[in-house]
């Protein structure tokens, strides 16, 4: 095991220790400060993974978040991450990685044929070819997809936690470069609440990756100076390890910060969470975000070997990193002559600078030439030549004046390392998200922030300025006055001297043209995850494509996990070009967060679970449901027993014995969940008169009445007896479902419509436990348990509610049934419910007194032709079309009134609520079954209706079911078909809803 | 996320608020003598605005108050917030 490239001295890594580490199943080791790509590529590994379609070998490509080849999976087990950069991974013990392409091995890869089919995979290769037969795309998709495969998807439970903060700033600075550093320092000295947020390790930005002067000092020691001032002042908040990830309106940012996973997994003496989501929320906001360098375009220049110029350097000055023997050049404009300098000085022979342009800036070209290194203006790299460990010889040609042909060979040049430098694109990334549009600046190829939407603005080289004194000169600029702007008058700070060289323009090169050794498959590659060629794009011109937008999804151009951070420059450009337009006019595609790739567990933070992610509510009595062994079911977020099985029984055998034991003796319900609303105030009865579709005026106290409530659209929205306990005092019930939603309906026509009504409205649904007591022994029940009131019908008649006590709790007794029997519910404060209840289950169990769950109460309510909001209605259907005119006041006004008279609320035609009787009555109709007029049915079939509610009625001893049917109410007697999914045809007579005691005899006795 | 001020606690989150759509629409006095076409329009024709909209918030999570609120469309700019039955700053008594 050596470290064959690393340097003897320099860089940022502490040479002192070793971490072992493996990859792809072989030990390394790297040092503290060592990403795992700059620790392989010290231990001479070059082949880092495959590309996405043709499988290629591919290696290194740059040093950070815009990395697209090296992309690993990281970690075992539950603590795996797939699809992390090799380039931003930091090196922890015992650390182990796998590339996420390449089966079976990277080494040998079959899906490498593909590169060899090339010619038969273009663009849309897949959409033209796997589409047809349509049902068999999900057969191939399979098999492309692990074909395809990037990374692996932990099957294990997450172990780690998560968690949220909220935070509030004066300044927010993005990126801790030379810019963001002086930024944060002429914001915060005002005093302002100053937030940086960096994504690396460790503050510093470029000055990590190149050697700068600032001030008469080292760069990175003017940034230690820096740092330590901001952290001294107590309004400044550095986070490092941090990605501002989006950037939202008003300002509302988001932040990724890693908070272990430089530590590894199972950081037992590490409290906390292992990611945080940050949520900021900034009144001013500097972007100092930087530019990333961009890649040429030329046959095979996606090789291992091929490199970022920057790159290059990054590796060798901040992780002392040579990455090959020996090196060459190729560039645009001046910023790659520092690869050459660097490789140098690193001990690389250089063999040379390959430089589209005729002119070179004199300081680099100055130093590169004491330096001897050979440059060559005017010549490109058309393509290169490798071996199975990637680039061995590059070729060099001499290019004509309008950059579309070669015009001679130079011959061929060894080397290991090609760094190539195509010019700067400045990181537009959050300016586009907030809002702002990026335009095209010419002179230097790339787009630059256009006008600021929101209070923000960029600096430095993230806004086109690329020196190191202009970024300074913004950067400071860009933080004392998003400080003043904030209130935050008093920033300051000195700009320090930084040198500025002499630089000559970059010459855009958007497409090398191919070469001598160009054989049948040149590949130029722009997109390298996705193996997006220059050909791809020219393609998808031809076969029509004009927007970017189109163009992107139809190539997959920046699909990747890099969202195109390289390549996207280069495929608008080369668009353009085919288009005969400027790149401004083509445009950028859509920028959206998140910037990079935010894991699940930090969106989801601690909102996991039934305690936190959504609520479970559950009534006073639950825990005895609970001991019952009842099954339960979700109404809302209450947890509702849905029936009581006993040993051995079947759900329907449970639900016909609580069904019939309700009917024969007496059977008990937890209501507990149905909405409470206590409503007060001397304008109470007007206000229900304008809520509900019937009057309320003559309701005496101690009397309950049941209501609709409608929108204004006429149909109905939520159903309830409300009671009357004062003449200035109701208690309102909801549905389950609805109370909540109820309660802000009327909370909103009272503030918005109806201010002057002087009526006040109280949640009490979790103040009452509710039980009710219902069938011919429920009043024996009752009086057995004990009770204070004459029970009696004469004296406590149906719909009336009476004050006493049951089994000496203090209660509110109503005569309410929503069974058709005769029943009491009873409503004691929730903390005495469960006593109650079994005070209640005592009492009756000489009446064999059954709990029943909610299925036996919508087949008992279904026996008696009784709705329930929102099963048989949908929001389409009026108290008319229910057959309930009865219930409509045609004295008052009320909300939703005036829509009962629209034409297509007064049509005779509407679906109305019937009931049907199967014709074979063992046959119970599925829920849902579109009903039509005819057994056998000419397609298409006019559906006429559908069934909402259905049972099997154990008590009538057939089954029976609720259904819309249009123009029902005048059908009656007549014979409707269900057409089922088996293909089957069940006929139903259509009937009254009422199947049990149409004369309410049950219910008032 | 919108940052909304509200009248009553001051500036919130916009996930502390539900959305109530157009402002100032009044339920007619007598929706009986309304025709077809005129109870529609106030049922369920709204103005759709590109640029300042005024519109119903409703500080649900908070104080439960309904308010309303000038917002620009476009640009998602909050121009004011202020109570029920006041009209918008800037516009003809």
């Amino acid at each position: 095991m050596t470290s064959a490239r690393r340097l003897q001295s320099g860089g940022l890594v502490d040479r002192s220790r070793r971490i072992r580490f493996k990859f792809n199943g072989r030990d390394y080791f790297g040092h503290p400060g060592d990403t795992l790509a700059s620790a392989l590529l010290a231990q001479g590994v070059r082949l880092f993974g495959r590309s996405f379609k043709y499988h290629r070998r591919r290696g290194v490509v740059g040093a950070g978040a815009e990395e697209p080849n090296a992309l690993v999976q990281v970690g075992e087990g539950a603590y795996s991450t797939p699809n992390l950069k090799a380039t931003q991974v930091e090196l922890y013990d015992g650390l182990t990685a796998r590339t996420v392409n390449g089966w079976p091995s990277l080494a040998f890869d079959i899906g490498a044929i593909n590169n060899r089919l090339s010619r038969l995979l273009p663009a849309g290769f897949y959409y033209k070819t796997f589409m047809w037969p349509k049902s068999a795309w999900m057969r191939y998709e399979h098999h492309i997809r692990h074909a395809a495969g990037l990374g692996r998807t932990p099957s294990l439970p997450d172990p780690d936690q998560y968690d949220k903060r909220h935070a509030h700033c004066d300044v927010l600075v993005v990126g801790a470069g030379p810019t963001g550093l002086i930024a944060a320092l002429g914001a915060a000295r005002s005093g302002a609440r100053v937030m940086m947020v960096d994504e690396q390790s460790q503050l510093g930005g470029s000055l990590l990756s190149a050697p700068a002067v600032i001030g008469g000092q080292a760069g990175l020691d003017w940034a230690g100076e820096v740092e330590a001032e901001l952290r001294a002042l107590p309004e400044v908040t550095i986070l490092s390890r941090s990605t501002v990830t989006g950037y939202y309106d008003h300002n509302f940012l988001s932040v990724n910060e890693r908070r272990t996973d430089h530590l590894g997994p199972a950081q037992s003496d590490t409290p906390g969470s292992r990611e945080r989501l940050w949520r900021i929320r900034a009144k001013q906001v500097v972007l100092a975000t930087g530019a990333i360098e961009r890649p040429l375009v030329f046959d095979g220049n996606d090789t291992p070997g091929v490199m970022l110029a920057s790159a290059v350097s990054t590796y060798i000055h901040r992780y002392a990193v040579a990455p090959g023997r020996s090196g060459v050049v190729f560039t645009n404009n001046d910023s790659g002559y520092q690869a050459a300098i660097d490789m140098s000085n690193a001990g690389m022979e250089v063999r040379a600078v390959v430089d589209v342009r005729m002119t070179a800036g004199a300081d680099v070209a100055k130093t590169v030439a004491d330096m001897g290194i050979p440059v060559y203006l005017g010549y490109v790299v058309p393509s290169v030549q490798s071996g199975l460990q990637g680039l061995k010889r590059i070729e060099m040609a001499k290019l004509s004046a309008d950059g579309r042909a070669i015009l001679s060979h130079k011959g061929l040049v060894d080397c290991q390392v090609l760094a190539v430098s195509g010019g700067w694109s400045p990181v537009v990334h959050l300016h586009s998200q907030s809002g702002g549009r990026p335009c095209y600046r010419e002179s230097q190829a790339c787009f630059v922030p256009g006008t600021s939407v929101q209070d923000e603005r960029s600096a430095g080289a993230c806004a086109g300025s690329f020196s190191l004194a202009a970024c300074l000169q913004e950067g400071a600029d860009a933080g004392v006055s998003a400080a003043a702007q904030s209130g935050w008058p008093g920033g300051y700070v000195d700009i320090p001297v930084a040198v500025e060289r002499d630089e000559a323009p970059l010459q855009p090169l958007w497409e090398v043209p191919a070469g001598a050794l160009a054989g049948d498959r040149v590949k130029k590659f722009l997109d390298f995850q996705n193996d997006t060629t220059a050909s791809d794009i020219r393609l998808a011109a031809r076969e029509g494509y004009r927007s970017i937008e189109h163009v992107k999804r139809y190539t997959a151009l920046g699909f990747g996990t890099d969202q195109g951070k390289l390549g996207n420059i280069n495929g608008l450009a080369i668009l353009a070009e085919t288009l005969g337009k400027s790149p401004g006019e083509v445009g950028t595609t859509t920028f959206r967060p998140n910037y990079t790739p935010v894991t699940f567990g930090t969106v989801a933070g601690r909102a996991l679970g039934e305690q936190l992610f959504d609520p479970v509510r559950k009534t006073a009595i639950h825990a005895w449901h609970v001991r019952r062994g009842a099954m339960f079911e979700n109404v809302g977020q209450w947890k509702r027993p849905w029936f009581y099985p006993r040993e051995g029984e079947e759900m329907h055998a449970a639900v016909n014995r609580e069904c019939l034991a309700t009917r024969s003796s007496v059977g008990v319900l937890d209501a507990s969940t149905l909405g409470k609303i206590d409503i007060r105030g001397p304008d109470a009865s007007r206000f229900l008169n304008l809520l509900y579709t019937n009057n309320w005026d003559n309701l005496q106290p101690g009397r309950c009445r049941y209501g609709f409530m409608l929108g204004e659209d006429g149909m109905v929205m939520d159903d309830g007896v409300t009671t009357c306990i004062a003449s200035d005092h109701y208690l309102m019930t909801t549905t389950t479902g609805g109370a909540a939603a109820v309660m802000s309906w009327m909370e909103r026509w009272l503030q918005t419509e109806w201010p002057e009504l002087k009526v006040y409205l109280t949640s009490v649904t979790d103040h009452w436990s509710v039980m009710s007591v219902a069938g011919p022994n429920a009043r024996a029940v009752i009086k057995t348990a004990g009770c204070d009131r004459n029970l009696d019908a004469e004296a406590f008649p149906f719909m009336s509610m009476q004050s006493g006590e049951v089994a000496g709790i203090p209660a509110r007794i109503s005569r309410i049934s929503f069974s058709g029997e005769s029943a009491f519910e009873i409503s004691v404060d929730a903390n005495q419910g469960l006593a109650l209840w079994e005070a209640i289950m005592t009492a009756g169990r000489d009446y064999d007194i059954t709990p029943y769950g909610t299925e036996a109460m919508h087949v008992l309510r279904a026996e008696k032709g009784y709705v329930i909001v929102g099963q048989d209605t949908d929001g389409s259907v009026t108290p008319v079309d229910l057959g309930m005119d009865w219930i409509v006041s045609k004295k008052k006004d009320f909300i939703g009134k005036r829509s009962l008279s629209r034409s297509d609320t007064d049509r005779p035609n509407r679906k109305q609520l019937v009931g049907l009787k199967t014709q074979d009555p063992s046959r119970v109709l599925p829920e849902g079954a579109q009903l039509v007029n005819t057994p056998q049915a000419e397609r298409p079939v006019p559906m006429v209706g559908h069934v909402s509610s259905s049972y099997y009625s154990a008590h009538l001893g057939h089954s029976i079911a609720l259904a819309l049917v249009k123009g029902g109410l005048s059908r009656m007697g007549g014979t409707i078909y269900a057409h089922l999914m088996d293909g089957s045809v069940v006929p139903a007579t259509i009937c009254s809803p009422i199947f049990f005691d149409p004369e309410n005899e049950r219910t008032k006795s | 996320m919108l940052q909304i001020e509200c009248p009553w606690c001051g500036a919130r989150d916009q996930e502390e608020f539900q959305y109530g759509g157009e402002a100032h629409i009044v339920r007619p006095e007598n929706p009986d003598s309304l025709t077809d076409a005129h109870w529609a329009d106030y049922l369920f024709n709204r103005t759709n605005v590109k640029g300042v909209h005024a519109e119903q918030w409703c500080h649900a999570a908070g104080c439960r108050r309904w308010f309303n609120v000038l917002r620009d469309t476009m640009s998602y700019k909050i121009l004011a917030a202020y109570r029920p039955g006041e009209q918008p700053p800037g516009s003809e008594e």
